[in-house]
């Protein structure tokens, strides 16, 4: 009865009064026009951010079509071929990265670094990968922030896609990749390394496996060192790093005990099983 | 390089760079104790007897934003100039505090919305990227949320004191902050949440002028303090 009529009335006045208000609201007055300001830093600066998210979005599928091609190099006879074309696949890779760091020109890099950490994270395991392949050895931060200076002449092409409006640019630019970055690419880096190591032995290569347990046995040592120093996710991912280099200790362990028993062409078989093995008591609890 | 000595070097660079991070946490625990000595001060405007001293209020707080200055000046030397987002998390929640404070002082004061370039002079800070260190526009504008609800319960109080032409003055200003806020595309982020909030401090207002409007209360003179019985 009366409560509806209160009610009633309370919705039907404010409304009005504020419709009269919302009129008085002069569409050109000072805290308008600053708001019309906001609107336009705050539309550029998300703009940026998308744009950043998809071209690493772009980065983190062609750096793990990269490490998958890299994968098949150990059973393929033709080895000289994969690294040639995994390296135009990372050239490809550092275009987009090229275009990332475009789009960072006069920015603060930290302000999107969320946006295109997990894309240089994945570029960072597959040109680590490669790198490891044909050199044994663990790419530098250096190394990484040396191929990511871009020139003036490739810069060209580059605009001409994007079709930015900026017409002057400074003639190199370039992108550095965080420590920390850098540190999480590494520990993806050896899930790869252990893979690598199975299947390895599955096609009957008896050093390369060694080889990779003393390499991913260096990085724990390295990881260790840095322990909780680092940031959250690093320690996180120590963990993962912990059970590969279970996993591959083992597998050479395996290789020691009974590769002098086992006639070679039968090794796949022991190993196929020991790999199950091992799988099997990752899924327990 | 070996692995060892790659790893040794990422090490230092870590350590260093937490070293920064307590550098910069101590100088923001002290721009929080400022911080909360303001508001403080300039929670007494809600107190009846509070109404009267307002531009003394402001005067002290304006006192307190020579130690923010200070205190920034400080914070400024921590890190390097081009790294603000970097360390950004580390300072942003004062900051914004920061903005409210500044923002209700001026409001206080001469009743309208401090621009971004006032609020970063009386920070003593830059209000662009390119000079230096700068307040962020998401921050400017948490703050200025923040100013809305805290305008709100004052408009509450100031009905209770006996000035009944504040939540006119108040309403109106809030419905320009709202109109504002309207014109922006935020993104699903904690900005975002924020401004949500700020539909309900437009209500709170507007019940408040509702229940004087009904009752012939804003219709009075202004200026009413002290509350005629």
């Amino acid at each position: 009865g009366s409560g509806g009529f209160r009610k009633r009335k309370h919705d039907n006045f404010p409304h009005g009064q504020r419709r009269e208000e919302k009129e008085n609201v002069n569409p050109s007055s000072p805290l308008m026009a600053s708001f019309k300001s906001f609107q336009l830093e705050l539309d550029t600066r998300h703009d940026k951010y998308e744009r950043l998210v998809k071209l690493s979005r772009d980065i983190t599928i062609e750096s793990k079509r990269t490490i998958f091609l890299l994968h098949r190099f150990t059973s393929a006879p033709n080895g000289e071929e994969i690294l040639n074309e995994s390296e135009v696949k990372l050239d490809a890779v550092r275009r987009k990265i090229k275009q990332v760091a475009q789009e960072l020109i006069g920015e603060d890099m930290y302000q999107f670094h969320r946006a295109i950490s997990p894309g240089l994270q994945e570029y960072i395991e597959a040109v680590s990968f490669q790198y490891f392949i044909k050199t044994r050895s663990l790419i530098s931060v250096e190394e990484i922030n040396k191929q990511l200076i871009f020139t003036a002449e490739d810069r060209e092409e580059a605009t001409n896609v994007t079709s930015d409006s900026q017409d002057k640019q400074p003639p190199t630019c370039s992108l550095k990749v965080t420590p920390v970055d850098y540190l999480l690419g590494v520990a993806d880096l050896t899930g790869e390394l252990m893979r690598l190591c199975i299947s390895s032995v599955g096609n009957g290569d008896i050093d390369t496996p060694f080889e990779l347990s003393q390499f991913l046995r260096q990085i724990y040592d390295g990881f260790t060192f840095i322990g909780n120093t680092g940031p959250y996710e690093v320690s996180k991912k120590l963990y993962t790093l912990k059970q590969s280099l279970a996993k591959v200790e083992n597998a050479c362990y395996a290789l020691k005990v009974r590769g002098s028993e086992i006639p070679k062409h039968m090794l796949a078989d022991v190993f196929s099983s020991k790999t199950e093995l091992i799988d099997q008591e990752e899924g327990l609890p | 390089m070996s692995v060892s000595a790659m790893f040794v070097a990422l090490q230092g660079a870590l350590t260093a760079d937490q070293d920064i991070r307590e550098e910069i946490r101590k100088v923001v625990q002290a721009l929080e104790q400022t911080a909360r000595e303001m508001l403080t001060l300039l929670q007494g405007v809600h107190q009846g007897s509070g109404f009267q001293d307002i531009p003394k209020k402001c005067q002290k707080a304006r006192e307190h934003f020579g130690t923010v200055r200070t205190q920034m000046e400080s914070l400024k030397t921590k890190f390097p100039a081009d790294q603000y987002y970097r360390f950004h998390e580390h300072w942003r929640f004062v900051l914004q505090r920061l903005v409210f404070l500044a923002a209700f002082v001026v409001y206080l004061e001469s009743e309208t919305l401090v621009t971004r370039e006032a609020v970063a002079e009386i920070l003593g800070i830059e209000a662009d990227r390119e000079r230096g260190f700068h307040l962020d526009i998401e921050d400017y504008l948490s703050g200025v949320l923040t100013l809305a609800s805290e305008l709100a319960r004052l408009a509450v109080n100031s009905v209770t004191a006996g000035d009944y032409s504040r939540p006119l003055r108040i309403s109106t200003f809030i419905n320009e902050l709202d109109s504002g806020f309207r014109l922006l595309n935020l993104k699903n982020d904690s900005l975002r949440k924020r401004y949500d909030g700020l539909k309900y401090d437009v209500k709170k207002i507007e019940e408040v002028v509702y229940d004087l409007s009904i009752r012939g209360l804003n219709k009075e003179a202004t200026g009413g303090v002290g509350g005629e019985k």
